[in-house]
């Protein structure tokens, strides 16, 4: 199994849910992350005073996937992340050991 | 504030009344109104410590204004310098239909219309001092402050044989008594204190921009009771003048605030235009009776620009005038009291006329006279009362509090709840003593 973290533009969420879902994925996880990439940060400008704001908002989702589906999996994030502009984000995957299914206890891939 | 001039004057008129009532409640909403517009401005760790120090201001001020701020401001006057009635201690020998001497009102309505500009006043000069003042030592500056600053210069400007007022000093509803004064005296106390932690250093960014324009559109609201409201119900149409002038002044000094600042940093923004209503306010409420309305968008526009540029002088200056008082309230107060002395049209409140309408630079040197005045005595004596709080009790808290927070050190509270499940739990007994400053965070 792998677990694929996609880190994006929050704006992109719902087309990446989507896109998932039609791909055939049951379940994700989304947290409301901060952070920069060569885009960095912006700046703000109160009362003449500029304010270099460093970190910018993004999406964070993941998903555990099967080994087999893992690099389409992939590409269905990123094609649908993409905006072609600078600060679209990244998206990896490490391999994951176990998965069990809280309610059945069931393991692996059993468990997605 | 009017010299006594006027009509059926010493008869309540119940029209005079109900307008200077209203008025009143208006010029009260303003205090509030001032605590959004700074409390948005800080950052959100301090956000109710900056709007505590606003309301605070409605309760001390208020009772010390019954007490002995009336008789003070508004007692028959001694040596130019102070007033002292005994009927106005407690406003208890007042009778409630006793009329405001010249006007058509009662002396307890003008007292308490008189009292909302003693309580604004000082709530003014917090803005200056955001993030790093103990409470219970503003709590006692003010105490000290209103004593032996406001209700001495209201008397000055305002009060009959105070010595600005008998200069002919104009003054219509406080450029000088509330403005400058207050202006002054941020930059005394922030001399004496110091800078925020991190000034220069860490961003201090406005944590709520709504907020600062809901409080300034409640301060332009309440305004036109502090300004229309300050010839006291006359109806001879110079407190419409007044109201007129206090609008239009405002929005051309929304308009220069933004043009500058678009030209300067690119963008028109959101602060700006509510830093540029209250520098408009700020500067037509000594003039707004004199001048046209052309006049008025003058000053607006002069005061817009004047302010927007004098805001980044504490940067280069190295001073922490935390949300511009100095740089909104000084200088839009001078702005506004000495261009009295340019477009005084001579048709307003009086038949003084400025340089601009023929009346030569007698005006103008007595409005210069009363800005000096004030502002070098409000200065001074509000540098001395913060360093003898500083050295007493002291002024700030510790830098560990102030960094971590003001709102949970000195209010056991926090602004808002950003916290998620289960990071608090209900204690639903009365929290012990010992306890009771600190705040589940």
């Amino acid at each position: 199994m792998k677990l694929i973290t996609a880190v994006v533009k929050p704006h992109k969420l719902d087309e990446i849910k989507e896109a998932l879902q039609a791909f055939g994925v049951h379940g994700l996880t989304v947290t409301e992350a901060s952070g920069y990439g060569r885009q960095r940060g912006h700046t703000e400008v109160y009362r003449g005073a500029e304010y270099t704001v460093d970190l910018v908002p993004k999406i964070r989702i993941e998903v555990l996937v099967d080994d087999a589906d893992a690099d389409q999996l992939i590409e269905v994030v990123v094609s649908a992340a993409r905006t072609g502009k600078i600060g679209d984000g990244k998206v990896w995957a490490v391999p994951v050991e176990t998965a069990v299914r809280v309610r059945t206890g069931e393991r692996g891939p059993d468990a997605l | 504030m009017a010299p006594a001039i006027t009509f059926a004057a010493d008869e309540i008129s119940s029209a005079d009344t109900g307008f200077m009532l209203i008025c009143s409640a208006l010029v009260m909403l303003m205090t509030p109104g001032l605590a959004f517009f700074y409390g948005g401005m800080v950052r959100v760790k301090s956000a109710l410590n900056m709007l505590m120090m606003s309301f605070i201001s409605l309760g001390i001020v208020t009772v010390l204004w019954v007490l002995y701020g009336f008789s003070l401001a508004f007692g028959t006057d001694t040596g130019s310098l102070i007033g002292w009635d005994s009927d106005y201690v407690g406003l208890s020998g007042i009778d409630k239909a006793e009329v405001w001497s010249g006007y058509t009102i009662p002396t307890l309505v003008f007292a308490v219309f008189q009292l909302m500009f003693a309580v604004l006043t000082p709530a003014l000069i917090s803005g200056a001092l955001a993030d790093r003042v103990k409470f219970a030592a503003w709590s006692l500056f003010v105490v000290l402050w209103v004593s032996v600053v406001y209700f001495p210069v209201a008397h000055w400007v305002w009060g009959t044989g105070g010595w600005a007022f008998e200069l002919g000093v104009i003054d219509f509803a406080g450029g000088t008594a509330v403005h400058i004064n207050a202006g002054a005296a941020a930059l005394g106390v922030i001399l004496v204190i110091g800078k925020r932690a991190g000034f220069k250093k860490d961003p201090m960014r406005p944590h709520s921009m709504p907020l600062v324009m809901l409080g300034a559109g409640l301060l332009w609201f309440g305004w036109f009771g502090f300004n229309a409201g300050s010839w006291l119900g006359n109806s001879d149409g110079v407190g419409a003048l007044m109201f007129v002038n206090t609008q239009v002044a405002t929005g051309a000094a929304v308009l220069a605030w933004l043009v500058y600042e678009k030209v300067r940093h690119g963008a028109c923004t959101t602060l700006g235009a509510a830093s540029g209503a209250v520098a408009g306010l700020v500067a037509i409420t000594p003039a707004g009776g004199a001048v046209s309305p052309i006049g008025a968008i003058a000053i607006g526009v002069i005061a817009g620009v004047l302010c927007a540029m004098a805001v980044g002088l504490k940067y280069k200056l190295n001073y922490d005038d935390s949300l511009d008082v100095v740089g909104v309230h000084l200088v839009g107060g001078i702005v506004g009291s000495l261009l009295i002395g340019l477009f005084a049209t001579g048709k307003g409140q009086s038949e003084v006329a400025g340089l601009f309408y023929g009346g030569g630079l007698d005006q103008l040197w007595k409005q210069a006279a009363g800005v000096f005045g004030v502002l070098a005595y409000s200065l001074v004596a509000s540098a001395v009362l913060a360093l003898l709080i500083h050295k007493t009790i002291g002024m700030r808290v510790d830098e560990e509090q102030e960094i971590s927070g003001i709102d949970q050190a000195e209010h056991a509270e926090t602004a808002y709840d950003f916290s998620g499940v289960g990071s608090s739990s209900a204690k639903p007994t009365v929290p012990a003593r010992a306890e009771s400053n600190k705040v589940d965070a």
